[in-house]
């Protein structure tokens, strides 16, 4: 496993502006005051993916983990930062370079129902890129679809169905094929497993880890559910309104976590053998992105907040090797 | 001291085009004055419709076929219109998964909750205004007298389970169903919901029906359980009972296909195969299809509940011995 | 006791999806749409409407349309009397002596047609348009919806007339006329769907796997967009022929040598209030029968498309 990394991320931003609009402008002229509002989805992420590894990324809503998961896949651009694959920036690629980067890195979706086209045949949804791309020729789209089918555990005896026709867990199989159909080296899993039944939950995620060992692949698996994460991640990264604050081993994290608001999320899941549990809980709402807190975004609802917390922003600092955490605590205290 | 509800062989069927689907088939449970059961089930195992037929809110196609529904000693299957209408809102309440369901988006929320006290009583307005803002405070929303001249838009999503909760508690019910309300919330905001509901029931007593298909939840805050399967139920009794020592094979795969279970980088226990459709299930057990130790009788007969000691039910032909050979967790 | 992932995905394969046979979308519609006996009625009726107005040549004693074949003696004779041309006027004959049902036949041919081609280039125009405006936003999608919104807060009838005074007498005029009248409902639905489906999953798939916009916009949420497309088709179509019949029925429709079931009952339409009712009625009596059956087709595929419940 060499140590240069497949997928860099430097100094990522995203951020979402809706503009005023002519209405709202001409009102500004009146004398009103319309902002543009502006989501901060995503502030200044540094991360970078060894090949072979497999990173969870852990958040709650607005943490921006699905935005940055999107940005690796291509989907959204970047506001700010570069991103590298297998160390040249993509920005700074030819067409062609460029176009074999974002194939290699592909997604796997959340919600099977609206993930797969309602009014295409499954042969047809695995097989249209390859086909549009050159990788495969038309004749061969049977053969080809067959084999990757077979991959993900279906027959392909039902290529010629409609996603309707299939269950949950077989739809996200659909969608791991479709995936797989373009030989990606990376794939970046949005809550993939979260809408299916436990049972058909632990079948995909042996799945997963199946495909890693028989393809070589890499992942970043985001979700919310810390028992998944840490079953399959070698590296987890904590996500916060949009921030990083804490990257460790998986191991390591769970067994001592150092930011407070992992600490808070670890001793908020709840687990089989914790019975009768006095839950308590964090105080406060998770706040909007569109407005967040000033200094550490999570001094409002930390329980060890100090007067440093509000006014300045912690810094990402590795606290031991290969752990990191953005934390005053760990720099000097928070008087 | 009774229980506050008794359940007993329910089946609701649905008459579809594609034939009889029978989404709950010979249910029975009991709850308890403050006493919280876990409904626990994948989609499909009818535990949501066992909820809303206790409430009386399926709708044909779909209907209560056979068995009892017993609120306090009175009989809710066959109660007509009016009398379900006089209970719900008042002896039961629900919470849904959705808030919005709950709550109506073009009224305020002071308006919303004076019509379900409206709809059971009759006080005054400025009484029902002073109820109204006490449950908000007793649900944890700040300055309740402010936000009741919200609308439900104002509120962020655990906020506005918050407000459902409230409504839900406004008339004093002796029994909560819950169906799935904090799935769709953060981890954080769960566990907030969850200490609310432990801390409000224990002081009401008020009993809980906690639908979900997460066992975790079920163990941190259920005395409990009861799982489902296909429309039957496959397994009741004490949470620490079924937890530590499942006697059925459906609860047993499902209790070690969880990831918390695994050991980090070894493949998962699974249960191989899907659910059946539940208009087309198996003759005999729902669950042979998929499982390990299913033998022909499995196949062939449906079982009957086995009762087994400290009020344990078990509804398979070879259940694990719970007494000799405890097969929980804690074996590998 | 655990099982190997092999094991567990050819168990899992030989499940197979839920239901048996290859179901198209198509087919699921169908079977849903036809439970509904009242809409299944409309459908016969629309069925029978049609049909009988394309063979109307065989199964009509008179061509309405040859002035030659047509006798001044016969007109305004009562339902069921003989003609001069040796035949049994059903349902009468007109100020000019046309016998009234071959008239009618003649007529929804007319109205079908002018209904059904501006509805189906209205449809094309307005959801390209519409395609077209969501995909692309900002600016351009405000200006076409306000363009949406102009052409809809101007009354139909009123933008018809307009037209048709400025462009004069014919099918293809009142066609013309048909088509900027309606482009805008399309148009609008459209947009509000590819809104809708440009936010679905499936299309940030497509965007991962490196398909060009103009695939996706067309290749994938075209056929998407298309089931509201078809609510409106149905539904403008009658209200195209309807349309017509109005302008017809104020003059500035068909002219009197190709008429429309608007023609017929306009010319009958001084009749009315005398005994020779049937010279307006009749034709009245197909319209609202045509409009209906539409209707209640174009209802029932709403109820089956929107909203779906997956059970």
């Amino acid at each position: 496993m060499s140590t240069e990394s497949i997928i860099s991320m430097q100094g990522i931003s995203k951020r979402f502006t809706t503009p005023v609009d002519l209405a709202g402008r001409l009102a500004n002229l009146l004398g009103a005051n319309h902002q543009p509002q502006t989501v901060h989805a995503v502030s200044d992420v540094n991360l970078a993916v060894i090949p072979g590894e497999v990173v969870g990324l852990v958040g709650e809503s607005g943490c921006g983990k699905s935005t940055l998961g999107r940005m690796v896949a291509g989907i959204y651009e970047p506001t700010e930062g570069k991103i590298s694959y297998q160390g040249k920036d993509m920005r700074l690629m030819t067409q062609t370079e460029a176009r074999q980067a974002s194939l290699s890195v592909q997604m796997i979706f959340q919600d099977p129902m609206s993930s797969l086209n309602p009014r295409m045949r499954v042969i047809d949804i695995v097989s249209e890129a390859p086909v549009y791309h050159g990788i495969i020729e038309s004749a061969e789209r049977g053969d080809y679809v067959a084999t990757i089918l077979k991959k993900v555990g279906l027959d392909p005896v039902f290529m010629q169905r409609y996603p309707h026709q299939f269950s949950g867990g077989q739809r996200a199989r659909i969608g791991i094929a479709r995936a797989l159909a373009v030989n990606p080296k990376f794939l970046v899993c949005d809550e993939s497993v979260a809408a299916l039944d436990v049972s058909i939950q632990a079948q995909v995620l042996n799945l997963f880890m199946l495909l890693r060992q028989e393809l070589n692949l890499t992942y970043l698996f985001i979700s919310h559910d810390l028992g998944v994460v840490r079953h399959l991640s070698d590296r987890v990264v904590i996500m916060y309104l949009g921030c990083v604050v804490e990257t460790a081993p998986a191991a390591e994290l769970f067994d001592a976590p150092n930011h407070p608001y992992s600490q808070a999320l670890l001793e908020n899941v709840p687990t089989l053998k914790l019975r009768h549990k006095r839950f308590s809980s964090i105080k406060g709402e998770i706040p909007s992105p569109m407005n967040p807190p000033t200094g550490c975004h999570f001094h409002p609802r930390c329980p060890k907040a100090g007067p440093r917390c509000s006014v300045e922003q912690p810094v990402l600092r590795p606290i031991s090797t290969g752990r990191q955490s953005a934390c005053h605590l760990n720099d000097g205290g928070v008087g | 001291m009774g229980n506050v509800l008794e359940v007993s062989n329910l089946a609701t069927y649905f008459e579809t085009r594609a034939g009889t689907v029978k989404a709950v088939d010979g249910v029975s449970f009991a709850v308890g004055r403050g006493e919280v059961l876990g409904l626990v089930g994948e989609s499909g195992s009818g535990k949501s419709v066992t909820g809303c037929a206790i409430m009386g809110l399926v709708d044909p196609p779909g209907r209560i076929v056979s068995g009892s529904i017993k609120l306090g000693g009175k009989e809710l299957v066959g109660l007509d219109d009016q009398g379900m209408r006089a209970i719900r809102g008042k002896e039961i309440s629900m919470i849904f998964q959705d808030p919005m369901m709950t709550l109506n988006p073009v009224l305020r929320i002071d308006t919303q909750m004076i019509e379900a006290i409206d709809a059971h009583e009759k006080t005054s307005k400025k009484a029902a205004l002073a109820r109204a803002q006490q449950a908000l405070e007793k649900v944890g929303i700040p300055a309740a007298a402010d936000r009741l001249k919200a609308y439900p838009h104002q509120f962020s999503g655990g906020m506005r389970q918050r407000v459902a909760i409230a409504i839900a508690l406004l008339n004093n019910p002796s029994l909560i169903i819950a169906d799935e309300p904090t799935t769709a919330l953060d981890v954080t905001i769960q566990s907030q919901i969850l200490a609310k509901m432990q801390e409000l029931c224990a002081d009401s007593g008020t009993a809980l029906i906690w639908i979900t298909h997460d066992l975790t939840v079920v163990a941190g805050l259920a005395h409990r359980v009861a799982v489902m399967y296909a429309g039957r139920l496959v397994e009741t009794g004490f949470v620490d009972d079924v937890l530590d020592h499942p006697l059925h094979p459906y609860t047993r795969g499902l209790l070690r296909s969880l990831p918390s279970e695994g050991i980090p980088g070894q493949p998962l226990e699974q249960i191989p195969g899907m659910t059946p459709s539940l208009g087309r299930l198996p003759p005999g057990c729902a669950f042979a299809p998929r499982c390990r130790n299913a033998t022909e009788i499995c196949h062939r007969s449906s079982p009957e509940g086995t009762v087994f000691p400290n009020q344990r039910l078990a509804r398979c032909h070879h259940p694990f011995d719970s007494v000799a050979q405890p097969v929980g967790l804690t074996e590998r | 006791m655990s099982s190997s992932p092999g094991q567990s995905l050819s168990t899992a394969s030989t499940q197979g999806p839920v239901s048996a046979r290859v179901e198209t979308p198509f087919q699921r519609f169908a079977a849903a749409f036809l439970e509904d006996r009242v809409a299944v009625a409309g459908l016969a009726l629309l069925a029978f409407i049609i049909l009988s107005s394309l063979i109307a040549p065989w199964i009509t004693p008179q061509n309405p349309y040859d002035l030659t074949r047509v006798d001044l003696l016969d007109s305004r004779m009562p339902p069921g009397s003989q003609t001069m041309e040796g035949f049994t006027a059903w349902l009468g004959t007109d100020g000019v002596g046309r016998d009234l049902y071959s008239g009618i036949l003649y007529g929804l041919r007319i109205s079908l047609v002018v209904g059904v081609v501006s509805g189906l280039i209205a449809a094309t125009l307005g959801m390209s348009i519409g395609l077209i405006s969501a995909y692309v936003g900002g600016k351009l999608d405000t200006f076409i919806m306000r363009l949406v919104d102009l052409q809809l807060s101007l009354p139909s009838i009123l933008v018809a007339l307009i037209l048709v005074a400025a462009l004069g007498k014919g099918v293809d005029k009142i066609i013309i006329a048909l088509i900027v009248v309606q482009w805008a409902y399309y148009a609008r639905t459209v947009r509000g769907t590819a809104l809708v489906e440009r936010n679905k999953e499936y299309v940030d798939a497509a965007r991962a796997l490196g398909l060009s916009k103009s695939r996706i916009i067309f290749r994938h949420i075209l056929p998407n967009c298309l089931a509201p497309v078809i609510v409106v088709l149905t539904v403008q179509t009658a209200h195209a022929i309807s349309l017509e019949a109005t302008l017809s029925f104020l003059g500035v429709g068909l002219p009197q040598t190709e008429p429309s079931l608007g023609v017929l009952i306009a010319n009958g339409f001084q009749y009315m209030l005398s005994d020779r009712y049937w010279i307006s009625f009749f034709p009245g009596v197909a319209l609202l029968l045509t409009i209906v059956a539409i209707n209640l087709v174009g209802d029932r595929i709403r109820d089956v498309l929107n909203p779906r419940l997956e059970k």
